[in-house]
């Protein structure tokens, strides 16, 4: 394990799980409330600067139901580190990054318009892939895999598919 | 000194071999606008190369009439929908497609354009005809070269054996 991760062990034991280093990449599980400390000190003390992406993963029959990934670069130590967190489907919500991060803004709307997460802070929630008035979350595991939602008017002979 | 114009209908006189051409007016349109096609590519994803590929010296889409892509809908007559139509997309493709002049016709060039391909999600249309009414569907992913000018000398075919409007009882 890399020094850097040591340290960060150490000085985050308190607030993370059981972390672990996978293929190189420090994984951090941490609970929802804790983000904003966790993500801040990794900013502020250990240098991971960039911000590379916010997914999310369905573990469908699994509750809580969403797990959130996040992953940072650090341009000086040339490490990564992943933290996750799980949140129920009731209350998908965690906090938003981009007071830390300004590309945060992009990522989390497309995470948000995929799985629904909520991002609390982050003010401009719009569809970014999909369209207005798309309904649903597409990547979710119950969404319908062939479910259709047109923009425009199919031409006679073809069926235009309903809602829900 | 006598006009050499030949008249466009002989008067007084009634000619067989004008009565004949007469009835073969659809014909010679339909020759003149086969080798005359004015594509205008909707690229949207990868076989947009194998489009490139087609036009380019190797394969050469002027021998077929078909080499000068107009970059405005309203000067061109083939549309030529190259790559995956998104639901998003859709509504730009439509408008595209109603800015073209009459006559005017569509090319599905590769599978996601004739029928989705492998993109049976939220996303894909499932084929343009959904959408728009197409001519001569190219598939493959992508199309080969050669599968490409043999739907543009299909496309051809039917131009030539086509009703066309502008052959009426005054012309």
């Amino acid at each position: 394990m890399a020094p850097i991760f040591e340290r960060i062990r150490e000085a985050l034991a308190p607030k993370i799980g059981e972390a672990s280093v996978a293929h190189g990449v420090l994984v951090l599980p941490i609970s929802a409330d804790a983000l904003l400390e966790v993500v801040g000190a990794l900013k502020e003390h250990f240098r991971f600067d960039l911000f590379l992406d916010v997914t999310a993963v369905d573990w469908l029959p699994q509750e809580p139901r969403f797990e959130v990934v996040w992953h940072f670069y650090s341009t000086m130590h040339k490490l990564r580190v992943r933290v996750k967190t799980r949140v129920a489907e009731a209350e998908a919500v965690v906090d938003s990054l981009t007071g830390l991060y300004g590309s945060a803004h992009f990522m989390e709307r497309e995470c948000h318009e995929m799985y629904g997460i909520v991002f609390r802070g982050n003010a401009d929630l719009r569809p970014i892939l999909l369209y207005e008035g798309f309904k649903g979350h597409p990547l979710r595991k119950d969404y319908p895999k062939e479910r259709e939602q047109p923009l425009v008017p199919y031409r006679e002979g073809y069926e235009m598919p309903g809602g829900e | 000194m006598t006009s050499r114009t030949i008249p466009i209908r002989p008067e007084g006189q009634k000619s067989a071999a004008f009565e004949y051409i007469s009835t073969r007016k659809d014909e010679l349109i339909g020759w003149a606008r086969k080798f005359s096609l004015f594509p205008y590519p909707f690229v949207t994803a990868c076989c947009g190369m194998e489009f490139m590929s087609v036009s380019s010296t190797p394969y050469d889409t002027d021998r077929f009439g078909a080499a000068l892509p107009r970059f405005t809908p309203r000067q061109s007559d083939l549309l030529m929908v190259v790559g995956t139509v998104t639901h998003k997309q859709a509504p730009i493709l439509l408008k595209v497609w109603e800015q073209m002049c009459e006559p005017k016709w569509v090319l599905a060039f590769g599978v996601c354009a004739t029928s989705g391909g492998f993109y049976n999600n939220y996303a894909a249309v499932q084929g343009i005809d959904r959408i728009l009414p197409v001519d001569v569907y190219v598939p493959g992913c992508p199309p080969r070269p050669e599968m490409v000018i043999d739907g543009i000398m299909k496309l051809q075919d039917k131009i030539a054996n086509q009703q066309h409007l502008i052959v009426n009882d005054r012309f």
